[in-house]
């Protein structure tokens, strides 16, 4: 045991740190610095320069563009990347459909996804929730029936983010509705989202962003060559991937650039005839979040590296489900800081006609991106398996009950 | 970074644990509270055979050469124990004022009596008037025949009683709240003029309020420069954070696991109360606040030994605070999940929670902390 970061590490941080620094693009850092969430392009951009600098791949092994990082350097590079800020990597690409394609994927399907999800040429979704499978996603019902080399898919899946931008879905379908277990009757689809027969429908989140959506399947058309591991077996091939979902979900890189930012507008706005950094109980919030946060950050060192030595075994660390609680708490609890801080700014919507009519004004577009975070981090207690569930998971899990 | 233990740690580890495993369960404990001296003279030199009382100690001083990690180790399966004897006071406090600030002469005295099991200290710096503050020191030390004159009282000092040695703090110069002007000096508790009243501590451990009046103390017996002490006293209260954090680990994992089998056998309703969500959360979180504290814990130790100054003492106080916070919330929470029982003073669940109690207020409790990393916020 050595609880310090090695002087390899030190180094590695500050040549990540470096390397962002000179390459990303100006545009894009002054964007996001504001609390704008990264435009597709914008994120396609910039992981392509990761990619060509070997990066993008993360966790993946060498063979296949990999960077061949430690599970330590791993989470230096992602807290590096979200402290800057910069785009982060496309997760369904990268910790998603990547990892479970190297452990469970044909080399046909290897060759043919692997290179193109690194560069971000094919941008992902997942097609995982049902409007009657939530929480309970083994209760999924979208079929897929065999008819020769082909599956016939008809069903729904909701709340898939970025849907309409994607290329590909990984879907888990039911093509077996009377197995014994209800987990033995799935499988795990690729889908190319121009297959006839899909229909992307908008959600407009609670931030009035256009994140989420329906997609219907009706009748289309998926190469058996497409299904990922056995068929009815899909149910491991989703327990693997959520479980890699979870250790990458707390985005504590985020949390922490957040709270900066709002320190900083906290030296510009007024509290009681002074600037509100000075206030005492402001003081106190933003030390218990840095507290907060920097437990997370070893607790989060903690699990990655297990979760790497344990590789191999195909099974999530329940332990990462702590990570996915504690992190999406402070996702919440940042934004919420942030907005709070910028007061009665954050109650406009800074939008076009704002743009059109002020100089720019780049507080008050902080500020309406700090609400408009809050609103849409509502979703970080729900998705990626409700915190809720986490905890079913840990006390099964873990504890045994 | 590496969480890994070694082989060394692996064994020190089992070899205590297997220690405490024969000679601490919770009935012999009872036995040892007992005891004149509040704790087991047996126990004692058990851990010096075991060599646990010369760990961070340089082997030229009959040490074994460990750091802060070692103690680590020991301090987490002492707090699974809850064990009573003087380790803190004498090997993390004492221990770490000889390392940080004693001379040759010093350290060739008592690290190897300490190392063998015949020489106690503890630490006496905290003063009634000065709750948490560091720099609030009243007793003062003026230069007599060859030497100095201590006059003046300090309050809760741990193991005070059981020290051959005290490591005290007086002030050689300035006013109350200054940083400069105090001195450290080693005090033979036997000296004329000092008087000590042991008391119990809510832990079942001992404690003792020293009055000074007209002790008179060696050039020789200072520790560390003259009016400089408060940079080796802010030292001491760090590695006590840092190993009193791992001690509440310990604490925790028995609270913990004692409440998750609790809530396998208790049966209310006809059913296991861990069949119930609303058990099974709160098992949950207790889970997840423990864990959390332990990273904290692990963050104090790998700051103990960190040259930066200010980066030191900030992580160690937020360590603080996040295992000051995690210990409340599963201590109170594992007397809840126990119902009754776990108000019991027969039941070991109330004892592990009066040790976090305490172990809260040593060295400043969490809003102390909080308060000032807030000050500090950069």
């Amino acid at each position: 045991m050595d609880l310090r970061f090695t002087p390899e590490e030190t180094t590695f941080r500050e040549e990540v740190r470096a390397f962002i620094r000179d390459n990303l693009p100006t545009d894009i850092r002054d964007r996001m610095r504001l609390g704008h969430g990264p435009r597709k392009e914008d994120t396609v951009r910039w992981q392509r320069i990761l990619n060509k600098q070997g990066w993008a791949g993360l966790s993946w092994p060498k063979e296949w563009g990999g960077p061949g990082w430690t599970a330590i350097q791993k989470m230096i590079f992602l807290e590096e990347n979200q402290v800057a800020p910069a785009p982060e990597l496309s997760s369904f690409n990268i910790t998603m459909i990547g990892p479970v394609l190297i452990q469970f994927g044909t080399d046909a399907q290897k060759q043919r996804f692997l290179p193109r999800a690194a560069n971000l040429d094919d941008w992902w979704c997942q097609g995982f929730s049902e409007p009657g499978a939530g929480s309970d996603l083994a209760s999924l019902k979208t079929a897929a029936k065999r008819d020769g080399d082909f599956y016939v898919v008809n069903g729904q899946k909701i709340w898939t983010s970025t849907a309409h931008q994607a290329d590909w879905c990984f879907v888990l379908v039911r093509t077996n509705p009377n197995a014994a277990k209800r987990q033995e009757g799935i499988s795990f689809l690729l889908v190319d989202m121009k297959t006839p027969g899909i229909t992307v429908r908008p959600i407009i989140s609670i931030d009035g962003s256009h994140h989420l959506n329906e997609v219907f399947f009706d009748d289309v058309k998926v190469p058996v060559a497409m299904r990922v591991y056995e068929e009815n077996k899909g149910w491991d091939v989703a327990k693997f991937l959520l479980g890699n979902e979870r250790t990458g979900i707390a985005r504590l890189g985020k949390s922490k650039e957040r709270v900066k930012a709002a320190k900083a507008m906290a030296q510009e706005v007024n509290a009681n005839g002074r600037p509100l950094i000075q206030d005492a109980a402001f003081r106190q919030r933003v030390a218990q979040l840095e507290i907060d946060m920097q437990a997370l950050e070893i607790t989060q060192y903690r699990v990655v590296s297990a979760y790497d030595k344990a590789k191999g075994s195909g099974r999530p660390d329940p332990l990462s489900s702590v990570l996915k609680v504690k992190g999406t708490e402070l996702l919440q609890a940042t934004t919420e800081l942030a907005m709070d801080v910028a007061g009665p700014l954050s109650m406009p919507v800074w939008a076009e006609e704002l743009a059109a009519m002020n100089e720019p004004d780049d507080m008050l577009e902080a500020a309406s991106a700090s609400t408009g975070s809050y609103l849409f981090l509502r979703a970080a207690s729900i998705y990626g398996g409700t915190n809720e569930i986490q905890k079913n998971i840990l006390t099964k899990a873990v504890l045994g009950l | 970074m590496d969480f890994e233990l070694s082989d060394d740690q692996r064994l020190l580890q089992d070899s205590i644990t297997r220690l405490l495993g024969d000679r601490y369960a919770f009935e012999q404990r009872k036995g040892y509270v007992k005891a004149p001296e509040g704790f087991s003279a047996a126990m004692w030199s058990q851990y010096a055979e075991l060599g646990l009382l010369g760990l961070p100690f340089a082997e030229d001083y009959g040490g074994f050469g460990g750091g802060a990690q070692e103690i680590m180790l020991v301090m987490q399966a002492f707090g699974r124990a809850l064990i009573l004897e003087p380790y803190l006071a004498t090997v993390v406090l004492g221990g770490t004022a000889l390392k940080v600030a004693g001379s040759d002469a010093q350290k060739a005295e008592l690290l190897p009596a300490i190392a063998e099991g015949r020489m106690k200290l503890a630490f006496a710096h905290s003063e009634r008037q000065a709750r948490y503050d560091l720099t609030d020191v009243v007793t003062t030390a003026k230069r007599g025949a060859g030497g100095w004159v201590l006059d003046g009282a300090k309050s809760v000092v741990v193991h005070g009683e059981a020290a051959d040695r005290l490591v005290l703090s007086a002030r050689t110069s300035g006013d109350r709240h200054d940083a400069d002007g105090i001195t450290l000096f080693l005090v033979d508790t036997t000296a004329s003029g000092l008087a000590r009243r042991g008391y119990a501590t809510r832990d079942e451990q001992r404690a003792a309020d020293v009055a000074l009046s007209g002790v008179a103390v060696s050039n020789a017996d200072v520790l560390g420069e003259v009016g400089n002490g408060l940079a080796i006293v802010e030292r001491i209260v760090e590695a006590g954070i840092a190993a009193t954090a791992a001690e509440a680990i310990g604490a925790m994992e028995a609270m913990h696991s004692m409440t998750l089998e609790y809530s396998k056998t208790r049966e209310q309703f006809g059913k296991p109360i861990g069949s119930y969500q609303v058990v099974q959360h709160r098992l949950a979180d207790m889970f997840m606040a423990m864990e959390q504290g332990r990273s904290m814990a692990m963050l104090a130790t790998m700051m103990v030994e960190q040259p930066d100054d200010d980066e030191r003492a900030r992580k160690i106080a937020q360590a603080k605070v996040g295992v000051g916070q995690a210990a409340r919330y599963v201590a109170q929470s594992a007397i809840q999940m126990h119902g009754g029982i776990g108000m019991t003073e027969e039941y070991a669940v109330g004892h592990y929670f009066r040790r976090c109690m305490v172990i809260e207020r040593l060295f400043g409790d969490p809003a102390y902390y909080l308060q000032k990393l807030a000050e500090d916020l950069s």
